[in-house]
């Protein structure tokens, strides 16, 4: 009994209020911007957690993902090009022939890469990732070449409900629907023998081949779902944007994919939504403030890594047990003092990027000795400005982790008494 | 003969500076059982440190002073950061080590800008050293074999003679042991990172201008390394040895053949249509594809690489 209540707040009620968010939402603002994000974190959700097949759940840490999302996407487009008029099948169950490509390339792929694990297992999978990079260039035809290929996703005649997936929203639904559906299966395959297997091999390959099973074939069986999962995104993303270029399986693709899944929480089955969820925003929202999107991306990539290796859903479920010993009233203003060494050293962080930006000027080819943020104008040749924002910095960790120190350990003390 | 000569001198250069890169990656894998993922990004710190150190004070105290600059970051990050992902077990440092590589590329950016930086070859190097059949052979690339050779056996012999390369030996078969008698086995790990890194950075500075230093190296050099290191067989440095060597010589034999896969058809009686995608290819056009080519063979063929001893 005890176990369970430990175990923090069952997950059914936080996801039926996610699904009823993500269904309103689009419902109540009708706003382009807000449905091209939707779009795209409801896809790139089912992409990350096919991701977490193989990371999570396996234990295999993969450099080419995205070979099998793009080589999805591929699919999907050249059998919307090739398929025009005559539709014996449905735009809607295209995903699934992006998804069909996938597996068979992942049944060719898995077969070389899970001959290994660990760390060689990452190596190759990095070098399958490149060669078919390197296949994109060579092989324009399929690849599309610079220009990538183009399709139109509205070729069918509206079905008995009208749907022409012409209007964003139509199309915003189908992929909250493969969502549903692919999340679903995913999690099934947690629940039968061979998830099982697979969180064994992750754990112990060697007592996994002492009760009779080959971790080879495990591993094998893994990557090829995994890479059918990924298709069904890539498929999604074909339709979505109904133009596809080699960008989609080229590294950059492989290795958002890893972020997104670390960030939102490897070590729980929805962790890579929330991760999906929150790297989307940072890409639309800091990327078009900051040309340094991506440094702050590696700056909380390698935060977690060091500091945080659960996750959000890490975070989440932690902060849900300890709601089960102590009312999350008392807890918000707890809440609210830790915010404010975590917001006062990611100040420090942004003002020295975008400092340092400004004061060598190679971005912009222009070397302007004023930074404009916020309202404020900084003069980054005064040294004043970065003495600051560096104090803001180890000020903002000192205090942060005296907190954690006095004030969180022995509330978690609390959690280990019985 | 000419083609042979030619084939040889540039295989050889850049099969050396592969395996300048492959060999620390090694030292350090077989040592901490970490693969440094950011291994090339710490080769393209050694090009921009080397561009920004040449352009203050001269090309030759670069080629010293930027490995070590590099060699002594990297022996921070090994203690301050790595050492505590470790903790977290194998996936958290290989993971830790990919986060590096963004950092990395994305403070080039923030420090060099996008573009390629303009870091050239010494003037003093900027001659042709010999003429054979109408071919002149840059004496630029005879210098990168002599550094890259001299420092290889610089390394061997510290390994090998010195008594901080013999404790080396002894951490990367029984480090608790090592410990037990009294030597520092973790400043030993910062030592070993921190070397391994600055090869790469030396690397680094003699390839930076020989190619072009711009943002993109590490990411276009780091997967060669990594089939490299698979080919060889993971941990074994004769493995690394003859795979760089091996990468070298096929490019570069497969980047001076313009011959199309028409001809080699033709040659060899298949029907492949002239006009068509395959038909137009070059083999040349194949040169990026063919490590990873190589690393497939070999994984399929023989899975332990082709000097390795541990099948997983």
């Amino acid at each position: 009994m005890k176990s369970r209540k430990l175990a923090g707040m069952s997950p059914v009620i936080p996801i039926f209020l996610c699904l009823i968010i993500a269904i309103i939402l689009p419902l109540i603002f009708k706003s382009d911007l807000l449905l091209s994000i939707l779009c795209e974190i409801g896809i790139m959700a089912i992409f990350a957690l096919s991701y977490n097949m193989l990371l999570g759940q396996t234990g295999l840490l993969s450099f080419g993902h995205a070979v099998y999302y793009g080589i999805g996407a591929f699919g999907t487009i050249h059998t919307l090009n090739i398929l025009k008029h005559h539709s014996f099948i449905s735009i809607s169950m295209l995903p699934l022939i992006g998804g069909l490509t996938a597996l068979l390339l992942a049944i060719i792929f898995g077969f070389v890469s899970t001959k290994k694990s660990g760390t060689t297992f990452s190596m190759i999978t990095l070098g399958l990732g490149e060669m078919v990079h390197s296949c994109s260039v060579l092989i324009p035809d399929f690849f599309g070449g610079e220009g990538g290929i183009s399709g139109n996703r509205m070729i069918m005649k509206p079905d008995v409900f009208g749907i022409s997936y012409g209007p964003q929203i139509q199309f915003y639904f189908l992929v909250l629907v493969w969502l549903i559906i692919s999340a679903f299966f995913m999690f099934f395959i947690t629940k039968t023998p061979l998830g099982k297997m697979a969180n064994a091999v992750r754990d112990n390959h060697e007592r996994a081949e002492f009760i009779g099973y080959n971790p080879q074939k495990v591993r094998f069986y893994m990557t090829v779902l995994s890479g059918f999962f990924a298709g069904i995104s890539g498929g999604l993303t074909a339709l979505n944007y109904e133009i596809v270029t080699a960008e989609t399986l080229n590294a950059g693709t492989s290795g958002i994919v890893l972020l997104m899944s670390f960030v939102g929480g490897i070590g729980s089955f929805f962790g890579p939504i929330i991760g999906a969820v929150v790297i989307t925003m940072m890409k639309i929202f800091v990327g078009g403030l900051s040309k340094a999107w991506l440094l702050y991306l590696g700056i909380l990539f390698i935060t977690m890594v060091l500091f945080i290796p659960g996750g959000i859903a890490g975070i989440l479920k932690s902060q849900s047990i300890l709601w089960s010993k102590v009312s999350p009233l008392k807890l918000i203003p707890k809440y609210l003092i830790s915010c404010i060494p975590i917001i006062c050293a990611s100040l420090g962080v942004i003002l020295v990027i975008e400092m340092t930006y400004v004061f060598l000027g190679n971005d912009t080819n222009v070397s302007q000795a004023h930074l404009m943020i916020a309202g404020l104008t900084i003069n980054t040749s005064n040294i004043f400005p970065w003495i600051a924002s560096v104090g803001a910095i180890v000020i903002g960790k000192k205090l942060f982790e005296l907190y954690w120190h006095y004030s969180w350990v022995p509330l978690f003390d609390i959690l280990d008494k019985p | 003969m000419e083609f042979l000569l030619t084939t040889i001198w540039n295989g050889l250069s850049y099969g050396l500076l592969l395996f300048m890169l492959s060999s620390g990656l090694t030292l350090i894998f077989s040592m901490m059982g970490v693969l440094n993922f950011a291994h090339a990004s710490f080769y393209m710190l050694g090009a921009y440190f080397a561009y920004q150190i040449s352009n203050w004070i001269g090309f030759w105290p670069a080629l010293i002073i930027a490995p070590i600059c590099v060699g002594i970051l990297g022996s921070l990050i090994e203690k301050y950061a790595l050492r505590r992902a470790h903790k977290y077990g194998h996936v958290a440092e290989l993971l830790f080590t990919f986060g590096l590589t963004f950092l990395i590329e994305e403070s080039v950016h923030l420090i060099w800008g996008r573009s390629a930086v303009d870091y050239r070859i010494p003037a003093l190097l900027d001659f042709s050293l010999f003429n054979v059949f109408d071919t002149s052979y840059p004496a630029y690339k005879g210098f990168m074999m002599l550094v890259s050779i001299g420092m290889l056996l610089a390394l061997y012999l510290f390994i090998t003679k010195t008594r901080i390369g013999l404790i080396i030996q002894a951490a990367l078969s029984k480090p608790e042991m090592v410990e037990a008698l009294g030597h520092n086995v973790p400043m030993t790990f910062s030592l070993v990172f921190g070397g391994g890194v600055a090869l790469a950075a030396l690397a680094g500075v003699i390839g930076g201008n020989a190619f072009i230093t711009e943002p993109g190296m590490a990411a276009a050099v780091g997967s060669i390394v990594f089939v490299v290191v698979v080919v060889g067989g993971l941990g074994s440095l004769i493995g690394a040895f003859i795979a760089s060597l091996l990468i070298g010589f096929l490019q570069t034999v497969f980047v001076s053949l313009p011959t199309t896969f028409f001809d080699l058809g033709h040659f060899l009686g298949l029907p492949i249509i002239q006009s068509s995608g395959l038909g137009k290819l070059t083999l040349t056009e194949l040169v990026p594809l063919l490590p990873y080519l190589l690393m497939v063979g070999i994984l399929v063929f023989r899975p332990k690489g082709i000097m390795g001893t541990r099948e997983s």
